[in-house]
């Protein structure tokens, strides 16, 4: 369809039952409470732009240190008392079923809302855990015994020294008993239980693996045994909060804990699927205020009625407390998470694109709100009232129309930003730089051609692929052909720029050798369009492998290159986004130039974080001028060894660029993965040279951001350039009270410049609701949102904090925010049962996950370039990305329907839900495996690999061979959906069950005990919930 | 011998040398009240096709302190194989290979015809010469294109075996990558940066393969050319690489906005040049030819800003201290040249321009490399490229008319010192006990060196009389001078060429009849100028004239014949007749004066004068007119207004124009065109006449002068009318109407008012 010229198009016209519903919440903004805002709350006046006044501090109770502090830090300082179980809150909601009377309930009309009211029903049967058995267990059960109690309660049982005793192999007995004959015999997780209380038992109670159907290799076990020995060790030691106790308490849930049933305790899959059968493949219209939309997880249509698509905008929670003391109180997080170039599938409308010619954007005269679904027309039409900062503003003279009988006006359906919640505007010359048009963009290419990457073939592979991928060059719709100019350099250490104008006959390098001060030493023919100079182009690909063929420079620079490539960029006035291809530390002479200084000595130490920080703060001052000439860094890492991607990553990071890392890359091996990234990175949708700006209603703003952005300021987000893979996830504090009849409104705006060289404001608008009531918070909730939001929160805290530091906080925040559900919304039951919030179910296990990230793992086994990598990943991943990698997807793939298009159940994370006669596939949007249990059907084998027996597998490929084969083919087909939405490429690796890679394989068993430490769901639950029991009493 | 003026043109044509006294005064005293000094014009290369080189090596004076080559002048005991040495008196063994000599087995140096003998050195590798070609790109279109083809055009005139290189620049400076296929690859520098010679060849990468070449060196300094193949490459092998790199080079790209100038980065490229030189071929012949079309604005050696409203400096805003760039970049440029000197490189700079270009602060890059300095209006005219193709012209053994890398070493006797030498060169500090105390030129030295000379390459060479006055007249009543020059032929050999001269010495008080007819008044008018030129680079002019007049004065007082106080009864002998008239056109030259002369061309026309020889030197000083009418063959006529005659076409040399001046009358048949009509032939040959002789002297002169082809009345007859002596003026109107010549409108004073002020002065005790 057709961006320009809008007309009534039939998805508006027809999608009135929403909205017909929304004027009485506008009619609220007239009341007279609050047209006067206090003069401090006003929004600063520049487009866009300028810095918040001092009157945007939070007026609340809270003092003003915590936000000195990091995010962490912030929680952490804002509630002492969470990290000491001391006297609870006082709950100043006072009836704690008071959210689920009738009169809320009427606001919530949507068949979403009942499907709430059946869960709160269930309530009480999911949340407890204390049952064992089957996981759905119905209610009313009760506590099944007297050992349940202890464990709950924490106290610790006299038998349990003996558990500690080497010889105690008669012990296990009684966890066999309690796990009951209708459990699946879970010898593995039940063996690492037992280990908790020590390492010392270990072996012990290893060797002999009684269990029925066991048939553990004996060369197995030792090898589990001596790795996970010290690893529990480690383990408790990250969680010293989580176990306040000590040992001799932490001896205790260990024999009971066996008694718990994994299968009872909430289950990620089990909630994805409730979701995705309740709502999958339907239509979800955004038309109301507040409505909690379908997990990440779940497919659905979205329409957007008036509010943003949560492709777009994913709240922690769609209900935001009135009051700062009751956010305090729930310890939630406020805070949105913003993708704003999401995707939007093929089936969903595009947004609209509104040009109000030379006059712009209708903007409130106050706050410079964008006209959108939230400003309230007044007065026939003549004035509308912003949704915003309340300001009435008098309606532009072009832009005036009559209302109707609703006080609607009368063009409602017909103008996108009156009816939508998400649309793009285009912006005038004001919002321009320099008040002139940009130029399109430019793309620039610039290779490491040291030794390394030339003997190994990357240089003349990369050559090789930019000939093909050059031709798809992002574009927009209505072009023939991309107006992205294209540049190319080749380094070591010195530069190498390549004139490829079309004109010339054999392209021209020019070497500039002064790293120290790197220029650029051509403007005409450096940047060039790649269909003009495509004969020149491909000449130079062809010549750049040989050229450097003999070539034994080892040394390369790398601040130079980026230097460089912004400076062209500057040179040629456009913004553009630089493609780096490097392999090394840089250590020749140059700004920029780095150590190795991958200490291992620092690990768990309170210098750990300078581990995370830039080497030099040249990186950062050139983040700095490379956001202010709009020039976006993405980097191909090819490392052999350290390279320090806290440092090379900076830069990438801070422009929104995109680090992609392959280690020892190996050309028949990995080329695949690198290849379908740099296709994907270079055809990706993207806008440049961007300003990100969000506004909200009076009594809460933004406070801090998170993702691959750059601030100068606390207000304006700065971003060289933003994929559709990059999200930012906003903080929101209260300053002021909200009103549960005016809700919170959110509006994003981001001012960027198209692929095609126009300059544009997309806006995202949402509206949530308000409640004074905190079960209302907790029921809006969603877990995937709040991970995201500690993630980045707390990878954003490893610059500063030591991890120990950031591991409590989470736990204790975790805890005091199920604590206070308990204490306020939960129907009273017995202190020893757990009950979690329908929408925080499977918070623990998120959470524990994020925990055994290897950011926060504080050990000396995982590579310190994989943590810097990783840290930065997850900064800009979106909901869906992050849920994905937190808690990865496991397909059994031995169950596969072939006639079926659809994907397989997913099973949880956990070596217990693993066969030996089963396949299984893993991926969590960086790495994919497929998992082969050595008694695999063989017509599976066969089907899949087209080798008779599992020996034969070579597990050296990294794609299944293409066999015609049904199998083969449903395999392949399924890799390929799961592989399609994500941002990054997933290397497939096969690992076949009791062979060395295996080990690699376990980290991603996210539910079970952690490789390098970490704790399994069911001790992180049980130290959640100690932790929880503290804080209520 | 009859005659001094005889024996004074023998002398020039066998040895290249000029005195300026053709006999000496024996004693210090004696000499400075000669007011002229004792000196030389020496052209060390002077073209001689009858002096075939000996191939081998010269016979030295074993005193270390001495080492004189055996010369025609030593005495020789032919049975003892001894010969004594006629500076120090050193008596030295013949070398083992002279064991054959006698009276009649002389060796060449012996024949006192070979006062003047070039030898061949054999030993030591030969390092193909370099030519380093420096090219502005920030050109208009059609002048880099005449560039570009002249450009081609030299390389088929290099030697085939001759290095070349390629510097390019404009906003940045691109050293250009020969060497390689495929692609042209070329290293680029920011141009305003200066980079220590240093840095230039680690970002060129020319030390990594230095350093271990250092240790190898005294085995294979065949290598040497390896490590900065990539820029220097023989001709013979890339002349087609480089003729398609010069057939695409294209104009500075970077935009130059309304009202700027287009940012040349001369300082950076120059000093690339040097750097790129210095590291990889130090002390082998080297040309660094820059082509330039306009001033450097950015970086250092900056002459003048980019903005176009600022105007480049003038004598006026030199005198009122406002050149603000102009220190700088001359501290620039003489740091380069010094270290251009140092490695025996020579810098060429050709400057096409309609405006300045900075020659005032880049002159010292070829005057102190015994480089040329070209200006010219644009590289699309054929001044330029005729001069530039002259450069690579052939003598008559088919060698390159350029040599390098010389050191001039002047030996002299006891009673003698040397005071300094001025010419293109610099010093090479060298004391011995010949250099005098007192510095004329560039002094305190006995030793020079120039980096690049041709045949006409010619130096002032000042000495001191250092005999005590009441010593005797030095024994063998001779005194001696050994002029010994080493430099790279043009074919790359290694060559010493040796002369000696010895002159008799005269008591003043006695002889002073054959001091004076000894004189040379055409060399000594030369010497002085040079010492004026050289003078006022660094002095006032005015201090300058007021020095040349006290000179002139005394020297007259010294000379003339006359009684006190009476300026009619003034005579000068016939040796002395033209010298005050030289100096009165010298004070009017534009070596002296920069009236109605950029700052450029100044520096032009003295760096011209300070290397042509005696001749060339002269033409500058007083300019040739010659006359062409029906009443008879052409001739020389007097320069001066009354030559300016209606009838008649005057053809004036000023060395730098040429200049054909049609008189009223003839401008008036042409135009009428009567040359076209067959009865008036005669007039049609005479017309042509001055033209053939003007192509004659275009032909042969080196840089090709600015050919001027104007009338009576035409705008450009300026340039005669500033030349000719003003004798009739607008204030001495007695002359109008008379056919006697055109009057020129100038306050300037004639030589007839100079003359009786010269005389009043010489005759005036008052001095």
């Amino acid at each position: 369809m057709s961006q320009q010229g809008y007309v009534a198009t039939p998805p508006y016209s027809q999608s009135q039952p929403g909205i017909g519903l929304s004027p009485p919440h506008y009619g609220h903004y007239g009341d007279p409470s609050h047209a006067g805002s206090p003069p401090g709350m006003m929004k600063p006046a520049g487009p866009l732009g300028a810095a918040a006044p001092g009157g945007m501090l939070p007026q609340g109770p809270s003092p003003p240190g915590p936000q000195q502090f990091g995010q962490n830090g912030a929680h952490a300082q804002g509630h002492p008392p969470q990290r000491f179980p001391g006297p609870p809150p006082v709950n100043s909601v006072a009836p704690s079923y008071a959210p689920y009377s009738p009169s809320t309930q009427s606001s919530y009309p949507s068949p979403a809302s009942t499907a709430s009211v059946t869960q709160m029903a269930s309530q009480l049967n999911a949340m407890h855990i204390n049952s064992y058995g089957s996981g759905m267990a119905p209610p009313g059960q009760g506590p099944p015994g007297p050992p349940s109690a202890p464990l709950f309660q924490g106290l610790p049982r006299p038998p349990q020294p003996s558990i500690m005793q080497p010889g105690s192999q008669v012990l296990p007995p009684p966890p066999t008993a309690l796990n009951g004959p209708g459990a699946s015999p879970l010898p593995p997780s039940t063996h690492r239980q037992d280990g908790l209380p020590g390492p010392a038992p270990l072996n012990a109670q290893y060797q002999p693996p009684p269990l029925p159907g066991q048939t553990l290799g004996t060369g197995y076990s030792p090898q589990q045994a001596g790795s996970y020995g010290p690893q529990m060790a480690g383990g408790q030691l990250s969680y010293p909060g989580g176990f306040p106790g000590g040992p001799a308490q932490l001896a205790g849930p260990p024999q009971l804990q066996k008694k718990l049933d994994p299968d009872s305790i909430p289950s990620p899959i089990q909630v994805i699927e409730n979701d995705r059968a309740t709502r999958g493949g339907q239509v979800y219209a955004t038309n109301s205020r507040g409505q909690v939309p379908p997990l990440v997880t779940t497919d659905c249509v979205i329409q957007d009625q008036g509010n943003a698509s949560p492709r777009y905008i994913r709240c922690t929670t769609y209900c935001f407390p009135c009051t700062s003391d009751m956010a305090k109180q729930a310890q939630i997080p406020l805070a949105a998470v913003i993708k704003p170039f999401a995707t939007i599938p093929s089936n969903e409308t595009p947004l609209y694109l509104v040009n109000h010619g030379e006059n712009g954007p209708v903007r409130c005269n106050r706050c410079k709100a964008y006209m959108c679904p939230f400003m309230q027309f007044i007065e026939g039409g003549r004035r509308y009232q912003c949704g915003f900062c309340n300001c009435v503003n008098d309606v532009p003279p072009f832009y005036f129309q009559h209302l109707d009988h609703i006080g609607r006006r009368l063009d409602h359906y017909e103008k996108p930003e009156l009816s939508l919640g998400s649309y793009e505007y285009v912006a005038t010359l004001d919002y321009c730089r320099k008040n002139k048009p940009p130029n399109p963009p430019a793309f620039i290419f610039m290779i490491d051609v040291s030794y390394s990457n030339i003997k190994n073939g990357l240089v003349k592979l990369i050559c090789e692929e930019l000939k093909t991928v050059l031709e798809n060059l992002p574009k927009e719709e209505q072009e023939e052909t991309s107006a992205i100019r294209v540049g190319f350099i080749t380094y070591n250490k010195v530069l190498h720029f390549f004139n490829v104008k079309s004109n010339l006959a054999q392209p021209q390098m020019m070497v500039v050798t002064d790293v120290g001060e790197v220029f650029v030493p051509l403007l005409d023919g450096f940047l060039v369009n790649y269909q003009e100079s495509q004969s020149v182009i491909h000449n130079l690909l062809d010549q750049i492998p040989e050229m450097f063929a003999d070539s034994n420079e080892n040394e390369t620079v790398f601040a130079p290159v980026i230097q460089a490539g912004m400076e062209a960029l500057k040179a040629a006035d456009c913004p553009g986004k630089l493609f780096i291809f490097h392999s090394s530390l840089p250590t020749a002479e140059a700004p920029g130039k780095l150590k190795n200084r991958d200490d291992k000595k620092l690990i768990n130490t309170d210098k750990e974080k300078i581990l995370f920080q830039p080497q030099t703060n040249v990186y950062d001052s050139l983040a700095k001028d490379c956001v202010a000439h709009g020039c976006c860094v993405t980097l191909f890492l090819f490392p052999s060894q350290y390279v320090d991607v806290a440092s090379l990553g900076l830069v990438p990071q801070l422009t929104g660029g995109t680090l992609y890392k392959y280690n020892n890359f190996q050309m028949h091996m990995d080329s695949q993965q690198f290849l379908n990234d740099l296709r994907n990175d270079i055809e990706k949708k993207i806008g440049f040279d961007a300003i990100m700006r969000i506004r909200t209603s009076t009594g809460f703003r933004a406070t801090d951001f998170f993702g691959g952005i750059f601030m100068n300021n606390t207000t304006d987000v700065e971003m060289a350039a933003i994929d559709c893979d990059k999200a930012v996830t906003v903080e929101f504090k209260h300053d002021d009270k909200l009103a549960e009849d005016s809700g919170a409104l959110i509006q994003c705006a981001v001012l960027y410049t198209t692929i095609g060289g126009q300059r544009r404001l997309r806006i995202h608008n949402l509206s949530l609701n308000c409640s004074s009531q905190l079960a209302d918070l907790y029921k809006s909730c969603e877990t995937d949102a709040l991970i995201n939001f500690f993630a980045k929160s707390a990878f954003k805290a490893v610059l500063h904090q030591p991890l120990k530091v950031i591991r409590e906080i989470l736990v204790n925040q975790t805890a005091h925010m199920l604590a206070c559900y308990r204490k306020n919304c939960a129907s009273p039951s017995a202190a020893s049962q757990l009950i979690l919030p329908d929408s925080m179910k499977v918070l623990p296990v998120y959470m524990n996950c994020l925990l055994k990230n290897c950011v926060l793992l504080s050990r000396p086994e995982i590579s310190t370039d994989e943590r810097a990598y990783q840290r930065q990943l997850v900064m800009t991943m979106g909901v869906a990305d992050s849920q994905l990698f937190f808690y990865p997807q496991l397909l059994p793939i031995h169950t596969l329907d072939v006639k079926s298009t659809a994907l397989p159940t997913a099973i949880r994370c956990s070596e217990s839900r693993l066969s030996e006669e089963g396949i299984f596939l893993l991926a969590n949007g960086l790495n994919m495996f497929l998992w082969l249990g050595v008694s695999s059907p063989p017509e599976l084998i066969q089907g899949i690999f087209n080798v008779p027996s599992f020996a034969h597998i070579n597990t050296d490929m990294t794609t299944l061979p293409e066999v015609g084969n049904p199998y083969s083919q449903t395999l392949r087909m399924i890799i390929s959906i799961i592989q399609q939405k994500r941002p990054y490429s997933m290397k497939l690796t096969i690992v076949k069950q009791r062979e060395q890679p295996e080990m690699v394989f376990r980290q991603f068993l996210v539910e079970d005990k952690g490789l390098y430490g970490g704790s399994s769901y069911v001790d992180f639950l049980c130290c959640v919930h100690k932790e929880i029991c503290q804080l209520l009493n | 011998m009859a005659t001094y003026l005889e024996f004074i043109q023998q002398n020039e044509e066998r040895d290249g040398v000029r005195f300026s006294w053709n006999v000496w005064p024996s004693s210090r005293l004696e000499a400075t009240r000669m007011v002229v000094p004792l000196a030389c014009l020496l052209t060390p290369l002077k073209e001689r096709p009858d002096l075939p080189p000996v191939q081998y090596e010269p016979v030295l004076c074993s005193r270390t302190t001495c080492k004189a080559i055996l010369n025609p002048l030593c005495q020789v005991d032919y049975r003892a194989k001894l010969w004594a040495c006629n500076f120090c008196f050193q008596r030295n063994q013949f070398p083992p290979a002279y064991t054959g000599i006698s009276e009649v087995n002389q060796p060449a140096e012996l024949m006192p015809q070979f006062s003047t003998i070039e030898y061949v050195i054999q030993r030591g590798a030969q390092s193909p010469l370099i030519f380093l070609y420096v090219v502005d790109t920030c050109l208009e279109e059609d002048d880099l294109q005449a560039l570009k083809e002249s450009l081609q055009m030299s390389l088929s005139l290099l030697p085939p075996d001759a290095l070349v290189g390629l510097i390019t620049f404009g906003r940045m400076v691109q050293v250009h990558e020969l060497s390689c296929e495929g692609i042209s690859k070329s290293y680029v520098f920011r141009g305003t940066k200066d980079l220590t010679a240093k840095q230039i060849q680690d970002m060129l990468g020319l030390t990594k393969p230095a350093m271990p070449m250092q240790q190898a060196r005294p085995g294979q300094p065949h290598e040497q050319p390896f490590v900065s193949s990539r820029f220097l490459q023989p001709v013979h092998k890339i002349d087609m690489n480089l003729t398609d790199l010069l057939g695409e080079l294209q104009r500075d790209p970077w935009p130059v906005t309304q009202g700027k100038r287009p940012l040349r980065s001369t300082g950076v490229a120059l000093s690339i040049a040097v750097g790129l030189l210095e590291g990889t071929f130090p002390n082998t012949g080297a040309r660094i030819m820059l082509f330039t079309g306009g001033p450097p604005t950015q970086g250092p050696g900056m002459v003048v800003g980019d903005e176009l409203k600022v105007p480049i400096r003038s004598w006026h805003d030199i005198e009122k201290d406002n050149a603000r760039f102009m220190k700088k970049a001359t501290k620039h440029y003489e740091m380069l040249a010094n270290r251009t000197a140092t490695n025996g490189h020579c810098i060429d700079i050709y400057a096409c321009a309609l405006d300045q270009t900075g020659l005032l602060e880049m002159k010292c890059c070829a005057n102190l490399t015994g480089g040329h300095m070209v200006m010219g209006d644009s590289f699309n005219t054929s001044l330029f490229k005729q001069t530039f193709q002259r450069i690579f012209s052939k003598d008559f053994n088919g060698d390159f008319r350029m040599a390098f890398g010389a050191t001039l070493e002047v030996k002299t006797s006891r009673e003698l010192k040397v005071a300094g030498a001025i010419g293109p060169c610099v010093s090479l500090n060298v004391k011995g006990p010949c250099v005098s105390e007192n510095e004329l030129g560039v002094g305190g030295t006995s030793q020079w060196k120039i980096c690049g000379l041709d045949p006409t390459s010619t130096l002032g060479i000042y000495f001191e009389v250092v005999n005590q006055h009441n010593a005797p007249v030095p024994q063998g009543g001779r005194g001696a001078i050994q002029f010994v020059t080493q430099y790279q032929h043009s074919s790359t050999q290694r060559r010493i060429r040796v002369t000696t001269i010895a002159r008799n010495w005269a008591d003043a008080q006695s002889q002073l009849r054959h001091i004076e007819a000894a004189f040379d008044q055409e060399a000594a008018a030369v010497l002085m100028a040079r010492l004026g030129v050289f003078r006022a680079e660094s002095e006032e002019g005015p201090d300058v004239l007021r020095w040349l007049d006290r000179q002139l004065i005394r020297l007259c007082q010294k000379f003339g014949q006359y009684n006190k106080e009476d300026p009619t009864s003034f005579r000068l002998s016939d040796s002395f007749s033209l010298y005050p008239q030289f100096m009165f056109h010298l004070r009017r030259s534009p070596f002296l004066q920069v009236f109605n002369n950029s700052p450029d061309e100044s520096s032009y026309y003295r760096h011209h004068f300070a290397r042509q020889d005696l001749t060339q030197s002269l033409i500058m000083i007083q300019p040739i007119l010659y006359s062409y009418s029906f009443h008879g063959p052409p001739e020389p006529v007097l320069l001066d207004s009354s030559s300016i005659l209606a009838e008649r076409i005057l053809l004036m040399d000023t060395f730098f124009q040429i200049v054909i001046y049609l008189g009223e009358t003839i401008a008036q048949w042409r135009k009428a065109g009567y040359q076209d009509m067959p009865e008036y032939e005669n007039f049609k040959h005479l017309l042509q006449a001055p033209l053939d002789d003007a192509q004659e002297i275009l032909q042969a002169r080196f840089p090709m002068p600015r050919y001027i082809n104007t009338e009576h009345g035409g705008s450009q007859a300026r340039f005669l009318l500033s030349k000719v002596n003003p004798s009739q003026t607008h204030n001495n109107l007695y002359a109008w109407g008379q056919e006697t010549g055109a009057p020129i409108l100038t306050d300037d004073v004639s030589l007839q008012v100079f003359m009786d002020h010269l005389k009043k002065l010489a005759v005036s005790s008052a001095c």
